[in-house]
Parts: structure tokens; C-alpha cells; sequence
């Protein structure tokens, strides 16, 4: 088999983003980057994949060139292969990214034959456009269906399944096929010392993306107003239990 | 939690290990309203305390820092949060073993239980260890690894049970208020408390917070690196937070330690990486805290590769955790303590790590409370740097040395690289054309031994003691110095004395104030000098200098360039606030140049007129003479016991002085005599003690020897507890030893640094006084006039006995001492004649 997984590189998830003053960036001074979640998640899907079926994968991914560090992290949790897409470093918008990563995935396939799957996140955790998944799919001719919490591989088949309000609907898709990756389909492993090492010394193919940043302009970032959570204090140490009980009560789990 | 009281005697800032352990002796003390804030949530605000590896390595060349760790040992264990899984330091290169063989003196020296493994006894304490990488390991079997988070719970609930403490979390500091250079009171986004007292023990935010009062705490937040791989399958087995003693991979910079079913490792072999406390992120800002940054993996990578070299089983781990933790550096690796230079009240309580942090936060509430505290801070003490130490530049770039030197061998003698060349006296141009090997003291650049003078070896090679042989011994040394001493004492010789720090005070009061700093008698005529010692409340020493009377109102002090920042804060603290005293630091003005030797007097009645006999100028005046053109004052008082003067002059005349000495002894064979013989080899053939190794405040002058028969009646800081200590037969007495045997069992001849070698009874015992205080070399060096090398220890009565027949242990072996001179009668020209003349 051969999948291939795309990721973004976007700020860790986890604490306030500080906008600088000008509105026009993320302050990075202390900030990290990760893979998104649901990314993290499908090369993940990808390595379980391939230790079940045999075969190789690939990650790939539309960035700056610190984008790197973000293929080493997943070469080094199991993926054989990483091609970074170099951009100028600016944002590129869906349809521009979704451009250039088709006509790279059509290089890479040209040179080493068909993907059977290719895995993207459902949304990236820093723009959340829903749609690079859905347009490359439509520039491949392949099907595509988001939201994935489930995959099995049979026969020249793919089965996936994804959550609805009332349960789920599952899906049959033919290969070569497409899906967009939600987090929680499975619980990422951490890279081991080796693995780390390892990924550091294999290459990633670098190539540069085609065509321009696109046709949407940023005017700037905003960050939401934070949300405060009204928090009670019920008490302290034992004497709190019975206030805990109320509320237990009240919300319907006792 | 409750709201913020309008009024605190005390606000502590900062709930990690210090501020907790601040409020907690405060309020064993008697203190009350006591308020601690933090800008962060309890009981984890956020701070490098949240995220320290919590382990204890008790054993430490530096006296303070053991006794410090000690202490917190003790503490922790107490309060039930310790863990003693022991601990390993592995070499993996010859110097290390060698460097190993040297902790396990300083721990027969702090009593500590120690022992060298070989490689196989490695494996067996720690089984997933490869030990074909090392070639041994030093065991110490009480380290102990605590539950830092708790132990501050325990402290902060201990005071609040005694209805001493408020604590205020998520508080934050916006100003600190200061009036007539006191603190007046603290502004948080909370409210605004009036108080007399703050102590800032925010770490890394130190500064910032300090910079509000107008305060400077000289630390820089720096970057330690670790990780969390697991689980693995053996340490999981142990059911244990911590079971296998923990690794200290000396040569790699790195350590290993069980954390549950994970193992962490942390690095100090990566780049020096420095952040600015104002650009620390918020709580909000921080993924998991504002001290535990995202793991800049590149600059781990090489720590990878080391780790599992160690320990193969972590190659298969995951790594699940990895921060670029912050902690805080300063300048000179010490912990920043006790009461700011610049605002009365505002209370230094940074750069203290989990491993001493209870300690540190009782020497800081006994600091508050008696005015000085039982374990002598000097070498933490805040008030250490100078201003120019006090700039980012100096302080980014010390700590970018030594850094990476946390694990590492540094010599006892080892000099900066960095920040060199800032203090250069008027004479260094001459100096530098004589080959001057430059020590630093105070900042200072000053010569330690000339290379010029390596003729002199040959022309006293009859006289010489044999030569070092083992490389350590021989670094940072050189027998040069020893001819130079030689030199010195058949003829004449020049020393650059200008690292000095120099205090003028004048007025009215002067007397008044300095009979009160001082033990001795400063109302002594005009023209005369006293060495006397200052003391602590408690009657130990806090500073010894000497005290010259230019005039009625008009008196200089004159102290080591080690000593010049702390003891101009002391100084300070008591100047009288009606202005009756002003108080002058005239170091940057001035130069000194000692001459000294036989020869002396006959060098300078060449070049003055004025009267340099001894029926003259006798020993023990203070002159203001001409020297060619040159406006001098002139000391007739030597710290290497031989016939000269102390001549200062204004920094501007140094060269002309130092030429016209110059000329005038080349017809005495005039030598340039470093602080190699000056701070060593001369002082200790009189026997004359130093501030910081013989004289600290755990010691009294009986005990050093420096009590004179009677006592002025005028009253002194210190002197009811100096008084009781005359009465009572002294706990220890300052001995002179001397090496009888320098071949250690390897035939090699060994020559002690004066580090807290311990002295050992005959069989082999650690000698302890009735206070429990130790036995210790403190300062030791050839004395080649007397043909011996010198040790100075105390001694408890029993082995302070002329004659006696001890040990002293030095790189784990024993050469036999014997005890040569009880007290402060000098072992070189006793009746001191020879100054004197």
C-alpha cells in the first residue's frame, strides 16, 4: 500500500495566541508549533496502515522552510518518507494550497506510482478552512469523505465511518481514495529516542510549491474575546462533599 | 484565599520553593503579617519550582552550598516529602574519575556517606545501565529526590496555622513603593498593601520585579533542557515514583532519573539559550507553564544519542514530554541573598534552587530577624557585585560560561575567560611589559605572578621547594611565585594593590559611627592605622579591614576587593541618617602600590624627602608624604610580615609612582611580586587570616585568634556576644599545620588547595568541635621561607596543641600534618621584627 498523508504546520494548540501589535502576525517569541491535531491523527491512521498491510508511507507539506521540523516529528513517530513544499512564508489560502499540493501529488505519483490513500486533516487548527481535503480530491478525480473516525482497508476497498448527531454513517470507498481525518480516530504514539534519531537522519525531499499565495487577502488577526467560565467554589476538603452531591443531583447523573 | 489586607509587615512575592519556605521561618520566628502573592494559581504558579527535577546531590566543594543543601535536607525530610533513593555520578574520561576522588574528600569533609563504584558495582544498583561506557561512579546514598509542590503547601500551611500569613494567589505585582530609599509598599492588580518589608522570590521574574523598587537582583532566566520517555517496562515494575538511584552522567552533562514508570532526562550540554524576564510568557500565553517553554529539539538531539549510549532500553522509549525549562542563572553560579544594595527592607530571596531553597529561605528570616544568619551567606550574599557585574552584558556572558560547566571539573584557582579586562589599574601598562599573569579580584585585573621573574628560579633553585608534579596541583600556579616570595624576603618588591576598595568617611559623628562598626579602638591619634575586625550581632565575623586616621573627622577603610561591595553595604546600612558621617567610595580614585622588604626603606628614602625612619615613621602610622611630585598617603603596615609601607596615591599619578619606585629599587634588585605571595604564600607564613576562608561568621575572633587583651568600653555590633565568648573557653582555636609527607600512595608529591580538605585524626576520623563544626583546611600554600607547606585550620582544645600529629585528606588520600603553631603568633619572624624595624 502507499499513503500519503498531508499536514500543516500551525501554532501548539493549548495556550493564548498572542497576535503582534499591528495585527498582522502571530507573535512567535515563545511559541511552538506542531502537526494539527487531526493531521497528527491520520499520519498515525497511515503508520497503523501500513503495519497492517505492508507498503510505504509519505507525509507532505505546504510551508515555510521550518515546516521541517513538523516532517521530522512525523517521520519520527513512523513515516518513511516527507517532501516539504516551500513557500515565500506567507499564509497561502485553500485554493492555492490545494493547487499546489495536487500538482506535487501528481509528481510524486508520476515517480512512484498511485497513492491508495491520501489522509488530510478535517480542518487545520489555526484557519480551519475545511476545504484542501475536498479540492484535491475533486482535482484528482478521486472520492473524498470528511470527518473520518474509522478506516479499514480490504480488498482494493476502503471502509469509513464518521460520527453523526444520532450515531454514524459508514462509507465504502473505492482506491484510490481520499479521506479528511478527525481527531480522536486513534491515539497518536509519542516518537521513541530511536525513531527521533532516526528521522533526523533520513532526507526530505524539498521541492518548491507551484503557482501563487492566492487570491484571498489577510486584512488581520483578531483574537476572540476569552471566554470566562464562571467558576463556584463549593468548599474545601470534606465539608465540600455534600455541595458536590447537590450538583450531581441537579445535573442528573446521581 | 482572602481579600488583600490594606496593611503587611511583610510581603513576600513568589510562591515557589523560596517564598514558601520564607513565609514558613518568618512565622517560626515570631513574624505575623506576613502576605504572600503570586501572579500564579496554588499550588503550582508556574514558576521553575513546578517543573524542577527535585533531586538533592548533597555533596559540594563549596562550603556553603553544602551546609545549604544540608540543611534542606533535613528540612524536607521533616516534613515528610522526601524520598532517598541515593544517587550516581558515572565518569566516562580519566579526569572525571580523578574529579571523583575529590568529591569524596568534601564529602569525609561534610560527613557525608560516600563511596567510588567500579563499573560492575554500577550495573548492580542500576541494572539497565551499559557499564562498558563508564569507567566508575561516585555513590552517595542519601540523595534524596522530594516533593517540592507539598513541601511548599506544608510551609505556607504552617504559618497560616499560626495565623501569621495571608496568601493571595493570582495576584500580581504592578509597583513596589519606596520612600527616602525604604520600601514603603506594594501596588498589585489587586490592591494596593502598605508594608515594611518585601521579599522578592518570584525566580526568573526577579529582576522585573526589583527594577520597580529601583533594585537590581543580577540573574538571568536560562534555558535546562529535559525530557520524559516512557513507560518502560523495568521502572514500571517498581510500582515506585522513584526506585533506582538516580544517574548524574557527569561527562555528558546529563542526568537520568525514574519518574514513575518513565525516566527523565535533563541536559546541561546544550547552547546557553537566555530569555529577559519581561519577555517570559503569561499563564494564558504558556501551553503548559511560563517556565516550561517548548523543547527546542535540534539542540537535545546530541543528548539523545548520549543517553541511550548509557542506558539502551531509553532508544525504544517514547518521548512523551520535553521542555526548554527555565530556571535562573547568575554571574557566579551562587544564589542571590539577603537585603538589596539599593532599598532598605527590599529583601533578595533569588537563583535558589530546589536543593537549597528551605535552607535559604530560613538563612533569609534570620537574616530579617538578628540581623545576620547562622550559616554564613557571604558567597550568596546579594550584595557581592559591583555595579558594572550588575549589567546584562556581564551577567549573559558569565553565565554563557559556566553554563555548561554546571557538571563540570573546575579547578578551585580557575579564572574567567569572559568579561575580562573591565577594572584595570594604573600600573597595568608596567605590569603587562613585566609579564604579568592576571588574576581577577574584585573585577580587578591583578598580577599573580610575573613571568619576568622566571630568572629568579635558577637564582633560588637551592632554595626552592620541589617541584609540583600531578597536573592539577600545578594549574593555575606557578613556581615563579615562590621565587618572588623569595625575592621579597632577601631584598625588596613592588605589588600592585589596587583591587583595594577604599572607603573615606568624614564628619562630626565619624567617631562615633565607626567605634560602633568596629571591635578595636578607632579613636587612636591622627597618622595612626588599626586592623580590626567587624562583627555580626551574634559576634562572628562579618568583615576585617583596616581603619586609617587622616584627620580629626577624616578616616579611611581599607578592605579587600572580594569584600568591597559587601562591606560598603554594611557601611552604608549604618551611616547616620542626620548626615553627621558621609560616606565616600574612593576606589576608582585611588591606586596603591605596596613596597616591602629589607630593602624598602632604603628604596623610598630615594625618592622622598620626607622622614621614613622608624623613629620617624614607626610602624602602625598613616603619613601623607610627597614622592617626587606625588601627593601619597603612606601605611606602614604589611600583610606579608616584612618592613614597608601601603603607598596610595590618586589613579592618575600611578605610572609616574610606579616608575619612580621602579628606578630607585633597580639598585636593589627590585622584584614585581604578585597576589601570589601577597594572598598566599606571605600572609600564611604570619599566619594572617583571610575574610571568606579563616574568618566567617560562625567563627569568633577568640576562636581566630584575634582577640586583643581588652575591650573598648564604648558599645559595638556584636559586643555582648564578643564578651561572652571571652569568657568562655573557645570551641576551636586557628592552627598553623604543616605537610610532614607529600608522596601519596601513587608516589606522587600532592600539594592541598586549601578547599575544605578535611583534617583527620590519626585514625582517620573526621575532628568535630563542641558546635559541631568541622575541622577544615582554609587556606593552605608553600611558606618557602619556613621551608614547609602551610595549612590553616581550626581545631577543637583537644588537637590544638603544638606538636600534634594529624592527617588531611586530599583527592581520597591521607598525608600526615602536623599541628605547628596554635593561635596568631606568626611561624615566620614571630616577635615580627622584621616589620618592625
Amino acid at each position: 500500500m502507499r499513503i500519503l498523508t498531508c499536514v500543516k504546520r500551525v501554532p501548539s494548540p493549548g495556550a493564548k495566541i498572542v497576535v503582534t501589535a499591528d495585527g498582522q502576525a502571530v507573535d512567535t517569541n515563545m511559541l511552538g508549533f506542531a502537526v494539527s491535531p487531526h493531521e497528527e491523527c491520520a499520519a498515525e491512521e497511515a503508520i497503523q496502515l501500513i503495519e497492517q498491510h505492508g507498503g510505504s508511507s509519505t507525509v507532505m507539506t505546504l510551508g515555510p522552510a521550518e515546516a521541517e521540523e513538523q516532517l521530522r516529528t512525523i517521520m519520527s513517530v513512523g513515516v518513511d518518507e516527507a517532501v516539504l513544499l516551500t513557500t515565500d512564508g506567507s499564509d497561502w489560502d485553500p485554493m492555492a494550497t490545494a493547487r499546489a499540493l495536487a500538482t506535487a501529488i501528481g509528481e510524486l505519483e508520476a515517480a512512484g506510482g498511485p497513492f491508495d490513500l491520501i489522509f488530510f486533516g478535517n480542518e487545520s487548527a489555526d484557519s480551519g478552512g475545511y476545504q484542501v481535503g475536498v479540492r484535491i480530491a475533486r482535482a484528482l478525480g478521486r472520492p473524498i469523505v470528511s470527518g473520518i473516525k474509522d478506516v479499514d482497508v480490504t480488498d482494493g476497498e476502503v471502509t469509513a465511518r464518521r460520527d453523526t448527531p444520532t450515531g454514524s454513517e459508514v462509507y465504502k470507498l473505492p482506491l484510490p481514495a481520499v479521506l479528511a481525518i478527525k481527531e480522536g480516530i486513534n491515539l497518536p504514539r509519542y516518537p521513541t529516542l530511536k525513531g527521533r534519531l532516526g528521522a533526523k537522519k533520513r532526507e526530505v525531499a524539498v521541492m518548491e510549491a507551484s503557482g501563487e499565495p492566492g487570491g484571498q487577502v489577510m486584512l488581520t488577526l483578531l483574537a476572540p474575546p476569552s471566554q470566562e467560565t464562571p467558576t463556584e467554589i463549593l468548599g474545601d476538603g470534606a465539608s465540600a462533599a455534600p455541595a458536590v452531591v447537590d450538583v450531581l443531583e441537579r445535573i442528573g447523573v446521581l | 484565599m482572602s481579600d488583600l489586607p490594606s496593611r503587611a509587615k511583610v510581603v513576600v512575592v513568589g510562591a515557589g520553593i523560596v517564598g514558601n519556605s520564607v513565609v514558613k521561618h518568618l512565622a517560626a520566628l515570631g513574624w505575623t503579617d506576613i502576605v504572600l502573592v503570586d501572579k500564579g494559581p496554588l499550588p503550582n504558579p508556574g514558576g521553575s519550582t513546578g517543573h524542577a527535577s527535585n533531586f538533592l546531590f548533597p555533596v559540594d566543594h563549596n562550603k556553603e552550598m553544602a551546609m545549604l543543601t544540608f540543611d534542606s535536607m533535613a528540612q524536607y525530610e521533616e516534613m515528610g516529602v522526601s524520598t532517598t533513593p541515593g544517587g550516581i555520578e558515572v565518569a566516562r574520561t580519566e579526569a572525571r574519575m580523578e574529579e571523583f576522588r575529590r568529591r569524596m574528600t568534601s564529602a569525609k569533609t561534610w560527613g557525608i556517606d560516600a563511596e567510588l563504584l567500579t563499573p560492575a558495582e554500577v550495573k548492580d544498583k542500576v541494572p539497565f545501565l551499559d557499564e562498558s561506557v563508564i569507567l566508575g561512579g561516585f555513590f552517595t546514598p542519601s540523595v534524596s529526590v522530594v516533593d517540592s509542590l507539598q513541601a511548599g503547601t506544608l510551609m505556607r500551611q504552617y504559618a497560616i496555622d499560626k495565623g501569621a500569613l495571608t496568601v493571595s494567589p493570582v495576584t500580581e505585582v504592578m509597583d513596589i513603593t519606596v520612600a527616602d530609599g525604604k520600601v514603603t509598599g506594594v501596588e498589585t492588580d489587586k490592591g494596593y498593601m502598605e508594608t515594611d518589608h518585601v521579599v522578592i522570590a518570584c525566580g526568573v521574574w526577579s529582576p522585573r520585579i526589583a527594577k520597580m523598587a529601583g533594585a537590581t537582583i543580577p540573574l538571568t532566566p536560562a534555558v535546562h533542557q529535559m525530557i520524559d520517555v516512557g513507560p518502560i517496562d523495568i521502572l514500571q515494575e517498581t510500582n515506585n515514583e522513584i526506585a533506582y538511584p538516580i544517574v548524574r552522567d557527569m561527562d555528558t552533562f546529563c542526568y537520568e532519573r525514574q519518574s514513575g514508570g518513565s525516566m527523565e532526562v535533563g541536559s546541561y550540554a546544550h547552547r546557553p539559550i537566555f530569555h529577559h524576564p519581561d519577555t517570559i510568557p503569561s499563564i494564558e500565553e504558556s501551553r503548559l507553564s511560563p517556565t516550561e517553554l517548548p523543547l527546542t529539539q535540534d539542540d537535545f538531539d546530541p543528548q539523545l544519542e548520549q543517553a541511550i549510549e548509557l542506558m539502551p532500553m531509553l532508544g525504544d522509549a517514547e518521548m512523551k514530554y520535553g521542555i526548554n525549562g527555565l530556571l535562573s542563572l547568575t554571574p557566579d553560579a551562587m544564589p542571590l541573598v539577603g537585603e538589596s544594595v539599593e532599598v532598605e527592607n527590599l529583601w533578595s530571596a533569588a537563583a535558589i534552587w530546589i536543593k537549597e531553597g528551605p535552607s535559604t529561605g530560613k538563612t533569609i528570616a534570620e537574616w530579617m530577624t538578628h540581623g545576620y544568619p547562622e550559616l554564613d551567606p557571604h558567597a550568596s550574599d546579594v550584595a557581592r557585585f559591583y555595579t558594572y557585574q550588575r549589567t546584562e552584558e556581564h551577567i549573559l556572558d558569565r553565565c554563557a560560561e559556566h553554563f555548561n560547566k554546571t557538571y563540570g571539573i573546575v579547578h578551585p584557582r580557575e579564572q574567567w575567560e569572559s568579561q575580562r579586562d573591565y577594572r584595570i589599574s594604573s600600573f597595568h601598562k608596567r605590569t603587562e611589559a613585566l609579564g604579568a599573569v592576571y588574576f581577577e579580584a574584585g573585577g580587578w585585573e591583578r598580577p599573580h605572578w610575573y613571568q619576568s621573574n622566571e630568572a629568579l628560579l635558577e637564582k633560588y633553585q637551592d632554595q626552592l621547594p620541589a617541584a609540583r608534579e600531578h597536573e592539577w596541583d600545578y594549574r593555575w600556579w606557578s613556581p615563579i611565585q615562590n621565587a618572588e616570595h623569595l625575592a621579597l624576603r632577601e631584598s625588596v618588591a613592588m605589588i600592585d594593590l589596587t583591587a583595594f576598595a577604599i572607603f573615606d568617611f568624614k564628619g562630626a559623628g565619624v567617631v562615633d559611627y565607626l567605634n560602633y562598626m568596629t571591635v578595636n579602638q578607632v579613636d587612636q591619634p591622627v597618622g595612626s592605622w588599626i586592623y580590626t575586625p567587624l562583627l555580626t550581632e551574634q559576634g562572628g565575623f562579618r568583615s576585617d579591614l583596616t581603619v586609617l586616621r587622616m584627620g580629626d573627622n577624616h578616616y579611611r577603610v581599607v578592605t579587600g576587593g572580594f569584600d568591597g561591595g559587601r562591606d560598603a553595604y554594611w557601611f552604608n546600612k549604618w551611616l547616620p541618617a542626620d548626615g553627621s558621617v558621609t560616606f565616600e567610595d574612593k576606589t576608582s580614585a585611588l591606586c596603591t602600590v605596596g613596597v616591602w622588604g629589607p630593602n624598602a626603606r632604603k628604596l623610598v628614602e630615594k625618592v622622598t624627602n620626607d622622614d621614613v625612619s622608624n623613629e620617624g615613621f614607626p610602624y602602625g602610622d598613616v603619613r601623607q608624604y610627597t614622592i617626587g611630585s606625588i601627593p601619597v598617603t603612606m601605611a606602614r603596615i604589611s600583610y606579608v610580615g616584612e618592613l614597608g609601607w601601603e603607598i596610595t596615591a590618586n589613579m592618575e599619578h600611578g605610572l609616574r609612582l610606579w616608575d619612580l619606585l621602579w628606578e630607585a629599587g633597580q639598585e636593589f634588585d627590585v622584584t614585581p611580586v604578585g597576589a601570589g605571595v601577597y594572598g598566599t604564600s606571605g600572609r600564611l607564613e604570619k599566619g594572617y587570616r583571610l575574610m571568606g576562608a579563616e574568618l566567617e561568621s560562625e567563627y569568633n575572633p577568640v576562636e581566630a585568634g584575634l582577640n586583643r587583651p581588652r575591650v573598648k568600653r564604648q558599645d559595638f555590633i556584636g559586643k555582648a556576644a564578643y564578651l561572652k565568648a571571652r569568657e568562655e573557653e573557645p570551641a576551636a582555636h586557628m592552627c598553623t599545620l604543616t605537610v610532614e609527607n607529600h608522596t601519596s600512595t601513587s608516589g606522587v608529591a600532592r600539594h592541598m588547595m586549601g578547599g575544605n580538605e578535611p583534617i583527620l585524626t590519626l585514625d582517620g576520623e573526621r575532628i568535630l568541635d563542641s558546635h559541631g563544626r568541622v575541622s577544615r583546611v582554609t587556606s593552605a600554600g608553600t611558606g618557602p621561607s619556613v621551608g614547609k607547606y602551610l595549612l590553616l585550620a581550626y581545631l577543637p582544645p583537644e588537637y590544638a596543641v603544638e606538636g600534634t600529629d594529624l592527617q588531611v585528606m586530599y583527592q581520597n588520600e591521607l598525608f600526615p600534618v602536623k599541628v605547628a603553631r596554635v593561635g596568631a603568633q606568626p611561624l615566620f619572624d614571630p616577635d615580627d621584627s622584621r616589620m618592625e624595624q
